[in-house]
């Protein structure tokens, strides 16, 4: 179903692209209806420590730019450090 | 139309200075038209709070000009004391953890339950149609 649309992102891209722009990170993404666009992710990094959620959230949007809202219809994230949420 | 991009960033700007907390979504409280703007205002009424919301399917350059504010991407933007909070899923979880209620200052309900009461599945209800979008 999914490739009927070229620009549809796959959960292992989107892992892929989150590794690359947060080296070390654990990150499970879980395509919510099996459509290409609606994403949740679940990423533990040491590059969230010390920063508040939304600028944890907004270092994983900034991986994906004007994607967001566009192929990328929505992504969910839940973001946390090694050591637990903060 | 003669409101200017200029005229609709000021209106936002006041929007959200005015209003100890503000919530920009899309559809109303009472008729949210995505599910993850309902799951936001889901929480705020779990608290008994008193806030403000704007819809901002209206007109494609409220959502354009709110992100340029905000710098976040994505629709609900949840405001309190002037500053961005986050959108669904920080407001849901800060709500779980009691953070939003010591955030806003009222008192975490009894009862409140581990989600947001009329939790649905975001996606369920977030019919591509009523999306506006940024690139356009």
């Amino acid at each position: 179903m999914a490739n009927l649309f070229k620009t549809v992102p796959t959960t292992d891209e989107l892992k892929h692209r989150i590794q690359q722009a947060l080296p070390g990170a654990d990150v499970q993404v879980e395509d919510l209806n099996g459509g290409g666009d609606h994403f949740r992710a679940e990423i533990v990094s040491d590059h969230f420590q010390g920063l508040s959620r939304i600028e944890q959230h907004k270092l994983v949007y900034d991986v994906f730019g004007n994607e967001i809202g566009g192929a990328i219809h929505a992504l969910s994230l839940k973001t946390s450090t090694p050591g637990g949420t903060q | 139309m003669s409101t200017t991009n200029e005229e609709i960033r000021k209106f936002l700007e006041s929007a959200i200075s005015e209003n100890e907390v503000m919530l920009f979504m899309k559809g109303t409280p009472d008729q949210p038209r995505c599910g993850f703007s309902m799951r936001t205002s889901a929480a705020l009424n779990s608290l008994g709070v008193r806030y403000a919301a704007m819809d901002i399917l209206p007109d494609p350059r409220i959502r354009e000009e709110l992100s340029a504010i905000s710098d976040w991407p994505t629709i609900p933007q949840l405001f309190v004391h002037g500053k961005l909070v986050g959108g669904c899923d920080i407001v849901t979880e800060m709500y779980e953890t009691g953070e939003l209620a010591d955030l806003i200052g009222v008192e975490q309900p009894d009862d409140a339950e581990p989600e947001p009461p009329s939790v649905e599945p975001p996606i369920q209800s977030a019919p591509l149609g009523l999306e506006n979008r940024l690139s356009d």
